[in-house]
């Protein structure tokens, strides 16, 4: 009965925790501009669908891929046992879905099949980290915590995992020697191996199943709290990412809706603009600046690298690196979400995700080139980011480089970035 | 007598040869303008850019996708002293105020000429006229040359010779960003370049893999942060270690980066860099 309790308040109390912090997140992320991404359902589904659910893009690299889906299916898979364990916790019951018979053999012993498969991968996830220093995964940008958050989901995933299959071991062997409550259910293909190593007594054996039981509950509680402190939560958020992401070629840059207005008005004086908002900044200094998608893509990163790996500036050496733009956002978005928390409304703390974060150095490395959205296996885009950084530079500061201030009168003056004169655009014409 | 008469065959011939070759392959390059005095509309606008219109390696390019045009017959016109940027390179350094000002004042011109088919020689044009502006009110059915070269092999309007000078030459190409990843034509240009019984052969980093040749997002006119070397240097390596005789480009910054790279290697009398349009120009003996 005790027990009942323990484990009804761990698990409604690491819901509301995790409910709490979900709730801190999704309102961090609406103080992104709005951006309407509700159309065209049917290719949203069939992005989510491919990209995230069907894992698509991890393909680009096969190794990581593999390795990766072994946790992937584990994760979802092994989650179904999950529905048993709160069940059995909550009702003093013992393996609840047993009744399944030969089908509950099949799930057990697929459970036990995916179980080992994340071990292993997690296993090779860490010397891949640890031992090999795979370069994405050695960036400075990585230093200290970002490291750290990789190397406690890899190890609790693997303590997770041995758990379950100790548990397994040790409910096999009562089965075995006919224990009490332990009916003979359930197939153990993996964890059978372990049955030599435990110990014969009973209730040694019956003390390590509770323990693994309670371990794995609690840890799979204390992991979903984890989540929002963590890069981890792609886990989640790949899934809304992916549906929300851009249907449009990659090419194709948004048009400024204000600027429209200003610009038509200066053609044609008799055009009145719509009433806008005033207030609003040309660009991005700072998170709320960005849309909404922005900082659900800033939430969505798990720091695998990819685009940083794929970008030509950082590729030769340069300090801009994708993958550190996502992480610069999503810590400034969330300094500035507990700024709100505090105080009530957000007061001005010095700090801005252009120059406190971002510099400008990194801004102007850009090549647009798309390689780093192309890269991305939950469609993050870190290049809006850096277009919208750079449009608060050039259209609010007038602070770009010297030749690109250059290069923008030119077109004024001339219709070429270069300084040549319009009257000569067509001389080429007259040489064979 | 009669040593006069073959004489004066000779020179006749000479000089019929020479009208003859001189009618063929001499370049008219009509303007929008011009054909509207003669009460004419082209079928398609031919969008040069600034870097086909004002940097002399690529005006070769522009003079060979116009030998191209007018070898098959297709009823096209630029709009010469009319066409102004497109405003890519403001749009991408952040200047949205510009690159709105140069694409209204494009539209206005385009759809006073109801333009409604375009093609380009620079995928930065093609990618703006294309996907950026519909919305501020012009819509044309935009494509890039490449795409125009392989609808012209299809359609056995262009053929390259048998003995055409790339035949059994090893060849590369590199994916231009707003060609390939940026709006996902990566077979036409592949395509051509089939049709020339050439040795193709692809870089490491090819495709959606591609790698910039450094050019893009402004990058073209300014110099670069400080690194531990130029990304252009760093795709030329990667070109070298395939050895080609010929790498193709398809766009002209990538033109400029690529040429630049090849010649700070010293590699260029052994690898030649062309555009799709001057391969074709050539197999074609255009």
């Amino acid at each position: 009965m005790i027990g009942q309790l323990i484990f009804a308040i761990c698990f409604f109390g690491a819901l509301f925790f995790f409910a709490k912090n979900a709730r801190q997140i999704y309102n961090n992320i609406k103080l992104g501009r709005d951006v309407d991404r509700s159309d065209r359902p049917a290719e949203r589904w069939k992005t989510m669908i491919l990209v995230a659910f069907g894992q698509k893009k991890m393909f680009k690299r096969v190794t990581p891929a593999i390795l990766h889906l072994f946790v992937y299916l584990g994760f979802v898979i092994i989650n179904i046992e999950m529905l048993e364990i709160i069940i059995d916790g909550l009702f003093r019951t013992h393996r609840i879905f047993s009744f399944l018979g030969s089908f509950y053999n099949f799930l057990i012993g697929s459970f036990e099949w995916l179980a080992l498969g994340v071990l292993l991968s997690c296993l090779v996830f860490l010397i891949r980290r640890n031992v090999i220093k795979i370069n994405r995964l050695k960036s400075k940008e990585l230093n200290n915590w970002p490291k750290t958050d990789a190397n406690i989901i890899l190890v609790t995933e693997i303590l997770l995992m041995s758990a379950f299959l100790l548990m397994n071991a040790t409910d096999l062997k009562l089965q075995l020697y006919g224990f009490e409550h332990f009916k003979s259910v359930g197939s153990f293909p993996v964890s059978h191996y372990l049955l030599p190593y435990l110990p014969t007594s009973t209730a040694t054996l019956y003390s390590i199943e509770r323990c693994c039981w309670w371990f794995h509950i609690l840890g799979v509680l204390a992991f979903l709290n984890y989540l929002p402190y963590s890069k981890h939560l792609h886990i989640i958020l790949a899934f809304p990412n992916t549906y929300f992401s851009s249907l449009d070629a990659k090419g194709k840059l948004s048009n400024m809706a204000t600027v429209t207005n200003e610009v038509k008005a200066m053609l044609d004086p008799a055009f009145t603009p719509p009433n806008s908002d005033a207030t609003a900044r040309f660009g991005a200094k700072d998170v709320q600046d960005l849309t909404w998608k922005n900082l659900l893509d800033a939430y969505t990163c798990t720091e695998c690298g990819r685009c940083t790996s794929s970008c030509p500036a950082n590729i030769t050496g340069k300090l801009l690196s994708p993958r550190k733009i996502m992480m610069d956002t999503r810590d400034r978005v969330t300094e500035v979400g507990n700024n709100i928390k505090v105080n009530g409304t957000f007061v001005t703390d010095g700090k801005s995700l252009i120059d406190t974060y971002i510099s400008r150095e990194e801004l102007w490395a850009c090549t647009s080139c798309n390689a780093c959205v192309e890269q991305c296996p939950v469609n993050i885009n870190p290049l809006d980011i850096i277009i919208e950084l750079r449009r608060f530079a050039v259209m609010e500061e007038s602070q770009a480089p010297t030749s690109i201030n250059n290069m923008f009168g030119n077109i004024e003056n001339n219709g070429a970035p270069w300084k040549y004169a319009q009257m000569d655009r067509a001389n080429w014409t007259q040489q064979q | 007598m009669a040593l006069r008469g073959s004489m004066l065959k000779w020179i006749v011939q000479i000089g019929r040869n020479n009208n003859s070759l001189m009618m063929e392959n001499e370049l008219k390059v009509p303007t929008v303008a011009e054909l509207l005095a003669r009460g004419e509309t082209p079928d398609i606008l031919f969008w040069v850019g600034c870097a086909g219109s004002f940097d002399e390696r690529a005006q070769k390019i522009t003079r060979d996708i116009c030998r191209i045009l007018q070898h098959v017959g297709i009823n096209y016109a630029i709009l010469g002293t009319e066409e102004s940027c497109t405003g890519d390179p403001a749009k991408r350094s952040g200047n949205e105020f510009l690159f709105q000002m140069q694409a209204m004042m494009n539209i206005e011109v385009l759809n006073g000429y109801e333009i409604k088919k375009i093609v380009t020689a620079c995928p930065h044009c093609f990618n703006t006229l294309k996907n950026e502006y519909p919305a501020l009110g012009g819509n044309y059915e935009v494509i890039h040359h490449t795409q125009l070269i392989q609808n012209l092999i299809d359609e056995g309007k262009l053929k390259p010779a048998d003995n055409n000078v790339f035949k059994g030459k090893k060849i590369t190409y590199h994916d231009p960003c707003y060609l390939g990843r940026a709006n996902e034509v990566y077979e036409a240009p592949r395509k051509v370049l089939e049709s020339l019984d050439a040795q193709l052969v692809e870089l490491k980093r090819c495709k959606s893999n591609g790698l910039c040749c450094g050019a893009g997002g402004g990058q073209m006119f300014k110099e670069p942060e400080p690194g531990k070397k130029d990304i252009n240097i760093e795709r030329i390596e990667e070109v070298i270690s395939v050895q080609p005789q010929v790498v193709a480009a398809a766009c002209p910054f990538c033109m400029t980066m690529l040429k630049d790279g090849v010649k700070i290697k010293d590699k260029e009398s052994e690898i030649e860099v062309l555009d799709i349009a001057e391969i074709t120009a050539r197999a074609n003996k255009l």
